[in-house]
């Protein structure tokens, strides 16, 4: 395990410290402490290493991760995981707006709440937040996963293209052309692997979720709907 | 941009560290706005007693003899203490408003930042930790107290233009964000009476906020109202005489941060900015909800 005093050594050093680690490496086992909420931690990380941040951290932790493992033992700023390619990333805590936004890959999970547009334009990212998320999460959202198993804001799902959302608790309201729709027995199983992976499958049986998708009615042509384009 | 700090303490014991603690929490928000700063501070208020708070571009002419000055003015004893380009008249609170109308004519250049029995507001251009070290600041005790760093968008950078704004006795309001109804808002309200030094936006919801008030509002309906009312973004933390209170608006993108334990409620515009808080590693953290009033009163 190499540590990593960030108050002392600096977020440029670590960073640096971090991309160096390329292909295979011997230290694979990292620790961040005295995170003090500092913004960009281990972000544009490329390499299959574990780290972990004690702490809160602040904008944009974990932010492009491929491959690596990042779990913050705190809450994060806003941002967290944005844009991530591949790899996971673990919040103890919550999560501000925005998390896992436009994210193509890997797996986001947020054990507390999410706030604001959680997932917005996610791009093949699964999210499982073991909590509520806040309003306009899912916004525009194409492709992946989100699992909530709290309840969900307003405006869930609002220009959905084809992600996958499913809620096990309330939901304040759908987004414009975000419905509910029959859970198959793919999804359950879908549901369950998200849950095993996402550390939550002691506390929620995929049976207790709706799923909620794309009507299709805004992003596909319709002739009908001409003018309104 | 801009960051916000706020501190409302619940246990006597850290009031003697509040400008300490703001201080800190306000120089770990400089890069949210290196433009200008403010802070206000509450002190415990003394039975009788009022404070008012004048700034001048040209402190030792106007400070020379002004607390003998007002004192004839208003016949009343006042006393003055002098802090840069800052001065705290304090006098007896049946005088403070005499006091405020003559000010215009004793020192017609100078601007009343803030009037009350517990508020003095100080603010300049400049960074935080210049501003908070030209008023010392981390010297001041208190009850609580609002910190602003100003990156401007809505007006010029100017003393005036900081935050907090004051329009109402020991009210005080800081923002992040920006509006965009506040012309017309202000129209109404000059209409009704308020008084405008700024062609600023915040001026405009401090001076909404202090209306309500008059009007006999809560301040949680007063609060409640800028959600209707005021169109923009928003992040507001307002100052009274008995504590604070906090609302963002439906959007919520500008950030909010707050944290709770037995001794203080704090507020950062990031956690950043709180994190050396006495017993901040066991606080409950939470980001206010969106369009909801949080606020916290002795």
């Amino acid at each position: 395990m190499q540590t990593f005093d960030l108050a002392a050594q600096g977020l440029r050093a670590l960073n640096s410290t971090l991309h160096g680690l390329k292909g295979q490496t011997n230290q694979t086992s990292w620790e961040i402490i005295n995170p003090k909420g500092a913004h960009a931690i281990a972000v544009g990380l490329d390499a299959p290493v574990d780290v972990t941040v004690r702490g809160s951290t602040g904008y944009y932790c974990a932010g492009m991760n491929k491959q690596a493992t990042v779990r913050v033992k705190g809450s994060a700023g806003p941002g967290v995981a944005e844009n991530m390619m591949s790899g996971t990333v673990i919040i103890d805590g919550d999560a501000s707006q925005y998390a896992g936004a436009t994210g193509r890959g890997g797996l986001l999970v947020i054990k507390g709440n999410a706030s604001s547009r959680c997932g917005i334009s996610m791009k093949g990212i699964d999210i499982v937040v073991h909590g509520n998320i806040g309003h306009m999460s899912a916004f525009m959202a194409q492709s992946g996963n989100m699992v909530v198993l709290g309840d969900a804001g307003e405006a869930l799902g609002d220009s959905l293209y084809e992600a996958r959302l499913f809620v096990r608790g309330s939901v304040k309201s759908l987004g414009a052309d975000c419905i509910e729709k029959e859970m198959r027995p793919e999804h359950l199983a879908l549901l369950a692997d998200l849950l095993k992976r996402g550390e939550a499958d002691h506390l929620a049986k995929p049976e207790e979720f709706k799923r909620y998708g794309s009507a299709r009615k805004l992003y596909t042509f319709n002739i009908d709907n001409a003018s309104s384009y | 941009m801009c960051g916000i700090v706020g501190l409302f303490l619940k246990d006597p014991k850290l009031e003697p560290q509040l400008g300490a603690m703001l201080t800190d929490m306000l120089i770990t928000m400089t890069d949210r706005g290196p433009d200008s700063a403010g802070i206000a501070i509450y002190g415990r208020p003394e039975k009788g007693k009022a404070k008012l708070t004048v700034q001048s571009s040209a402190p030792e002419a106007d400070f020379a003899t002004l607390a003998e000055d007002l004192g004839r003015a208003i016949a009343a004893k006042v006393t003055g203490h002098a802090k840069d380009t800052h001065m705290v008249l304090e006098l007896p609170e049946d005088r403070l408003e005499a006091a405020r109308h003559a000010m215009r004519d004793l020192r017609p250049k100078a601007k009343v930042m803030s009037a009350g029995e517990g508020i003095e507001i100080y603010k300049e251009v400049g960074l935080p930790k210049d501003v908070a070290a030209r008023f010392e600041v981390s010297r001041m005790s208190g009850t609580h107290g609002i910190g602003h760093t100003r990156m401007a968008t809505e007006s010029a950078v100017t003393t005036m233009g900081a935050h907090p704004f004051s329009t109402g006795a020991d009210q005080c309001l800081v923002h992040n964000g920006s509006l965009s109804n506040h012309n017309s808002v202000r129209r109404v309200l000059k209409q009704a009476g308020m008084t405008f030094e700024t062609e600023n936006d915040t001026e405009v919801a401090a001076a909404f906020i202090s209306h309500k008030l008059q009007e006999g509002a809560k301040l949680g309906e007063a609060m409640e109202a800028t959600l209707t009312d005021l169109d923009g973004f928003f992040t507001f933390v307002v100052g009274t005489k008995n504590g604070f209170g906090v609302v963002r608006d439906p959007i919520a993108c500008k950030p909010a941060v707050m944290a709770e334990t037995d001794q203080y409620v704090a507020f950062g515009s990031e956690y950043r900015a709180m994190v050396n808080l006495p017993g901040i590693e066991s606080a409950r953290v939470w980001e206010p909800e969106p369009a909801t009033v949080y606020f916290w009163e002795r």
